[in-house]
């Protein structure tokens, strides 16, 4: 049995005054890793990969276009939150990449349980940074490891909706991003996108076909009247991407309580779901073309 | 004799557990006594540990207990590997065993003060909605589907209910993740043992492991701090499972369904020995939280590929020699060693 205890040199020597040992930081153990998969499932090799191949969809494609960058800061956790859209999300990766090749830091986004299910793609997600939308995951991220982490808290209400409803928000959950933020001492960092509605519409909606697949929603979108119900999956209209980041919003509560007043969260969370919901209508106010912005 | 020091007993002593702890604690002068438990014979070399043997259910333990005036009970005989016996024998052992401990370390007048129960990490379960790190006060999110993890659920509802009725007890529950090392034979290690190792198709978990000489120095931790609660015991890190495969040089064959791989595998149930609940983790993998346990000081000798590291150079070198030649128990063996006049011992 090994000892535990480190023992200082000067207690060997005979000293009369008892020398307290100095506790060394522990050397780190060897860890022969092989990948570079990280405790979340994500590979940095697998997101540069990713980066190479959808940097051309994110320049020429969406022509991605972005405002008040620099609000997002270069070190320390913040939670991004945005508004959702398009039956297969293009909002996502477009954030992601943005946010990876201007501020050269990770961003880790949370999205539902159902992608851990599904086999190949929710391996692919979670190397290219996708984490479950679990409370105590973003907690992690965002307090321990002072992470980017980026949230949609429309969830599937957000890229279930159909087209005549498009940029009308959806309620912003129960605020549970407020009460992570809060718990976590960050700031919540609102995020404004237009053109992921246009990408691909959602015609019409069946809640039988849902139910019958396991899915939150099944659409019928223009792309698979377009393209073919294959090709319709991945095939996104080119839709001008506009992003506006909006000015992050701090809470002056104490971290790692409990829990927050309810009210308050709920105000917040409205708050902040009113600010990217204006700036969408401010947005969309200046836009002279869907395809050319 | 003085009977100053700590007298300890270990139940399941001829598993693999029981048997590195009762050696382990063989080497601590502090420890004047040491009981060990167990159906069968020990299965490893032991000089001054006392062997008990027992019957299924454990229904010696109280006079055990009363007869030897042990105040340490270390608790390592829980069964979390299903292949090893049929549900209704570790229902016995786990649940009927660990009933009829308590009852004896409760008894009016025992002289049991601290407890220390070695339980599993299966207890989280595995499942798509779980958190990637669990904590010590979260509860599974999956349904509790296998015999072996509703066993250890009721076990641990049991030592709660202890803990609560006897508070001059210091009960110490800890959970250890998947356990891989040179010695430990394991359903992992058993998959991992072949040419090509099996994965489920489209799943590459997440997986994290403890190595097994930090199993032992984690019981002993507890025990010699007299630290109470519950801990997880689990190395730092959690690497996929295609990784764990590469470390010992083989391949992954994602031979296994993603769907309906349950009902395969009950088909082919005699011909493997993959349990229902290593199915579930070689699909979403298991994270636990192990801050809890280093917090009081402990400090772990390897990561989770460490750990996988080990098992991997011992693996290595014993597809060239085999394996070592088993240990046997003898009764008269031992008797003589430990009795025998003809014997030299050092006085201690």
């Amino acid at each position: 049995m090994p000892d535990d205890r480190p023992v200082a040199e000067g207690e060997r020597g005979g000293a009369l005054v008892p020398i307290r040992p100095i506790t060394p930081e522990p050397a780190p153990l060897p860890d022969p890793r092989r990948s570079d998969v990280d405790g979340w499932g994500r590979s940095e090799r697998a997101r540069a990969l990713c980066r190479l191949l959808y940097d051309p969809i994110y320049r020429n494609w969406f022509r991605a276009e972005w405002e008040g960058l620099e609000k997002i800061p270069v070190r320390g956790g913040a939670l991004l939150v945005a508004n959702h859209a398009a039956a297969i999300p293009s909002d996502a990766p477009v954030i992601i990449h943005g946010i990876e090749t201007e501020l050269k830091r990770p961003v880790y986004a949370l999205a539902d349980f159902l992608f851990r299910q599904t086999p190949v793609v929710g391996t692919i997600w979670s190397r290219v940074g996708g984490v479950a939308a679990h409370p105590d995951n973003a907690y992690r991220l965002l307090r321990e490891q002072k992470e980017l982490v980026l949230v949609f808290p429309e969830g599937t209400k957000g890229t279930g909706k159909t087209y005549a409803n498009r940029y009308r928000l959806h309620r912003f959950g129960r605020g549970g991003f407020v009460e992570i933020a809060m718990r976590a001492g960050v700031p919540v960092i609102p995020i404004a996108v237009v053109g992921a509605e246009e990408s691909m519409p959602t015609l019409w909606r069946s809640s039988a076909l849902a139910r019958a697949l396991g899915l939150p929603y099944f659409s019928v979108t223009a792309n698979m009247l377009v393209l073919g119900p294959v090709l319709g999956l991945l095939g996104y209209f080119p839709a001008k991407f506009k992003l506006r980041v909006l000015d992050p919003v701090s809470f002056d509560v104490p971290p790692d309580q409990d829990r927050y007043s309810r009210s308050r969260v709920m105000e917040e969370a409205e708050g902040i779901r009113v600010s990217i919901q204006e700036a969408l209508y401010d947005m969309l106010r200046h836009r002279q073309s869907v395809w050319r912005g | 004799m003085a009977g100053t020091g700590r007298r300890v007993l270990v139940t399941g002593l001829s598993t693999f557990w029981g048997g590195r702890v009762a050696q382990a604690l063989e080497q601590d002068p502090s420890v004047e006594v040491i009981v060990g438990l167990d159906t069968e014979e020990p299965t490893v070399e032991l000089e001054r540990t006392e062997y008990v043997k027992a019957d299924q259910s454990y229904s010696i333990l109280k006079r055990l207990v009363k007869a030897t005036r042990v105040d340490t009970i270390l608790h390592t005989f829980l069964v979390v590997d299903s292949t090893r016996s049929s549900s209704r024998a570790l229902h016995e052992l786990n649940v009927i065993g660990t009933m009829n401990l308590l009852a004896a370390a409760g008894a009016p007048g025992s002289s049991v003060r601290s407890l220390v129960v070695k339980s599993s990490t299966l207890v989280y379960g595995a499942g798509h909605r779980d958190p990637y790190w669990f904590r010590e006060d979260m509860s599974r999110t999956s349904r509790v589907g296998t015999a072996v993890e509703r066993s250890l659920l009721e076990v641990e509802d049991y030592l709660s209910d202890f803990a609560d009725d006897n508070p001059h007890v210091t009960v110490s529950l800890l959970r250890f993740a998947n356990v891989l090392g040179p010695d430990i034979r394991t359903p992992l290690s058993r998959l991992l043992d072949l040419p090509l190792v099996p994965a489920i198709a489209g799943f590459d978990p997440l997986l994290q492991f403890v190595e097994e000489n930090d199993v032992v120095r984690a019981i002993l931790h507890v025990m010699d701090r007299g630290i109470s609660g519950i801990f997880n015991v689990a190395g730092d890190g959690r690497l996929p499972w295609s990784e764990c495969a590469a470390l010992c040089g083989r391949r992954i064959l994602p031979v296994l369904p993603p769907f309906g791989a349950e009902r395969m595998l009950a088909a082919f149930d005699r011909f493997t020995e993959l349990p229902p609940e290593v199915l579930s983790l070689l699909r979403y993998g298991r994270g636990v939280d192990n801050t809890r346990l280093t917090s009081t000081g402990f400090r772990y000798t390897c990561t989770s590929a460490g750990a996988v590291d080990a098992y991997a150079e011992a693996a290595r070198l014993r597809r060239i020699v085999g394996d070592a030649p088993a240990y046997r128990w003898e009764r008269d063996v031992e008797t003589f060693f430990r009795t025998s006049s003809a014997v030299v011992r050092d006085e201690r």
